[in-house]
């Protein structure tokens, strides 16, 4: 069997100390620990700007986790993460974070639009009365993901594609310039999918950075342009045309992918 | 409704009632946050620290038995903290380690120490003694404005208000953090807002709340008003706004009913002795939840449809 570190070695390129000064997440010697056994390892990341990224690999191979602790969600053993090159507490303001649909009660007594309001919380602080233009900017950003009609919803009767694009939309009203998403196209409907991508995109085409833990790799190509693969290491990374290919896949996915499915990923990049 | 009634109903009455919001509101949030559990727990140990206080000062001043109990519900939060992390289990469990450990240990306490001379017992404890938090001075409603008289009121009633007036603030101040912070724990961390220290506080607060209650009332109230009143109250409402309302409203029905009930009650019914009010108190509370659950518009909601943490 393959150690980590020589997949590493083999998949992923040496990378520079410094990340470039307008970075939009950059992650360095990151590593988190659950129990005994670390959970990411010295992760080292660098996403670009104005570009989706995806951040793929199998299941329990820390993908949520560098996320997390990238936030601070999670608490992390070492590492540090600067955004836009500075350090991520000076530049929350500039940070959208959609976290997995099902990490929280859905039963929660309040309504839809209210959960896109939470988004406005930071900029109104804890007594600020929200002003009629950011309920207004909440309204309409409901209309962006195509839930106008149902503000007032209590959010456990939506469905879960709809659960997801109320928080697509919470992201949307904090006016951020990059979007960090925990799985966004877990368990949704088609109708949905093609909606928060059309959201993403548009966000992209907006100069806006967006980084998404993704895990249908038959649908990295269409959706992405920069992909990070991780196995509690880094594995590799780089635009989509040169890190996903079929070595990289294999090194990552340690022989859990069949032989036919990394062709089938893979297949158009050579 | 005259000068009996002040001297001798009105402050029980609104003791009761203060206690009841106090416990009732940061309620409203671990039961959310699925901590309601907590409540109990800091209600039980308090009577550890109250028997150490006896210990160490030899006397019941209202005083050292609020810091003892303070101290010990400080105490077993750090160990709950402590056994969920180094046993590395969930929340509930530990909880339940610690305040049964710490229940026995007051008792043993209280069982092996030499504390006859005073009223110091377990029935103290759970039921309080409310009915005796009456005010002597006064003479009718309009004692309400003598100087004198407002003087007598008895301490309890002061250091409750207290209490449920800090509790409110924090409530109304926090309110954005309470609410984000225990729907969505991540995003808030996310956004900036210190959620374990909110978590914390809120925890320290009902602790707060549970002592100040626990002096008047004893720890049976206490413990139905963390849950039966936030319980029923989200049985009306998707709304938690309106969900801290209607819990208000329940606590504040459950000690007058309570009250009335405890007094009037076994008289209507042919018996000569009053009941204890805080037990009424909180047999009320619990007949609310259960009509809430029977017919609150809201109840098919709860608990159905919630998915695990991935």
């Amino acid at each position: 069997m393959t150690t980590p570190a020589t997949i590493a070695a083999s998949g992923g390129q040496a990378i520079d100390a410094a990340p470039p000064p307008d970075c939009p997440l950059a992650v360095r010697g990151l590593t988190v620990s659950y129990g005994e056994k670390p959970a990411i390892f010295s992760v080292d990341a660098t996403f670009p700007a104005t570009a989706m990224s995806a951040i793929i690999g199998p299941n329990g191979a820390g993908k949520s986790t560098l996320l997390k602790a990238s936030l601070g969600v999670i608490p992390r053993l070492s590492g540090s993460v600067t955004v836009f090159g500075t350090p991520i507490d000076r530049a929350r303001d500039r940070i959208a974070y959609v976290p997995q649909r099902a990490s929280v009660d859905w039963d929660f007594p309040t309504t839809v639009l209210d959960v896109v309001q939470m988004g406005l919380y930071r900029k109104v602080g804890l007594l600020g009365r929200l002003s009629g233009r950011m309920r207004a900017r909440a309204q309409d950003c409901l209309d962006r993901v195509g839930m106008a009609d149902f503000a007032d919803r209590q959010i456990g009767q939506l469905s879960g594609g709809q659960q997801q694009r109320v928080f697509l939309a919470r992201a949307l009203a904090q006016d951020a310039d990059l979007y960090l998403l925990d799985e966004p196209f877990a368990g949704v409907d088609a109708a949905t999918e093609r909606a928060i991508i059309d959201v993403l995109k548009g966000l992209k085409a907006g100069g806006k950075a967006v980084v998404a833990v993704h895990h249908d790799l038959s649908t990295v190509r269409a959706y992405f342009d920069h992909v990070f693969l991780i196995n509690v290491r880094r594995m590799a990374e780089g635009p989509v045309s040169t890190a996903f290919t079929p070595e990289n896949l294999n090194a990552t996915y340690g022989g859990r992918l069949g032989a036919t499915h990394i062709a089938e990923f893979a297949q158009a990049v050579s | 409704m005259g000068a009996e009634f002040v001297q001798f109903s009105l402050t029980p009455i609104l003791i009761g009632t203060l206690a009841a919001i106090a416990c009732a509101l940061p309620g409203n949030f671990l039961i959310l946050r699925r901590q309601a559990l907590i409540g109990d727990a800091i209600s039980h140990v308090v009577l550890p620290g109250i028997v150490v206080a006896f210990l160490l000062t030899g006397t019941v001043a209202a005083i050292p038995m609020l810091l003892g109990a303070a101290g010990a519900a400080v105490v077993a939060v750090i160990l709950i903290e402590a056994v969920k992390r180094l046993g590395r289990i969930e929340p509930g469990a530990a909880m339940g380690v610690v305040f049964t450990t710490l229940f026995a240990g007051g008792v043993l306490l209280l069982e092996q120490t030499d504390t006859s001379s005073v009223h110091l017992d377990v029935e103290h404890a759970l039921m309080g003694n409310l009915e005796s938090l009456i005010w002597f001075r006064a003479t009718g409603w309009e004692s309400l404005l003598d100087p004198a008289a407002l003087a007598a009121l008895p301490p309890e009633l002061g250091r409750i208000a207290i209490a449920a007036a800090l509790v409110a603030v924090l409530t109304v101040v926090f309110w954005r953090w309470l609410k984000i912070a225990t729907f969505d724990e991540g995003s808030a961390q996310a956004l900036g807002i210190p959620a374990a220290a909110l978590g914390f506080g809120l925890v320290i607060t009902a602790a707060v709340a549970a002592v100040a209650a626990f002096d008047a009332v004893g720890s049976i109230i206490v413990i139905a008003m963390f849950i039966c009143p936030p319980a029923a109250a989200r049985l009306m409402t998707n709304r938690l706004e309106r969900q801290i309302w209607w819990s208000v409203a329940f606590a504040v029905l459950s000690a007058v009913l309570g009250y009335v009930f405890a007094g009037y009650g076994p008289l209507w019914f042919g018996s000569t002795n009053a009941v204890s009010a805080a037990g009424m108190i909180a047999a009320v509370s619990g007949v609310i939840l259960g009509l809430a659950c029977l017919y609150g518009p809201h109840r098919a909601r709860v608990g159905a449809g919630r998915e695990d943490a991935a």
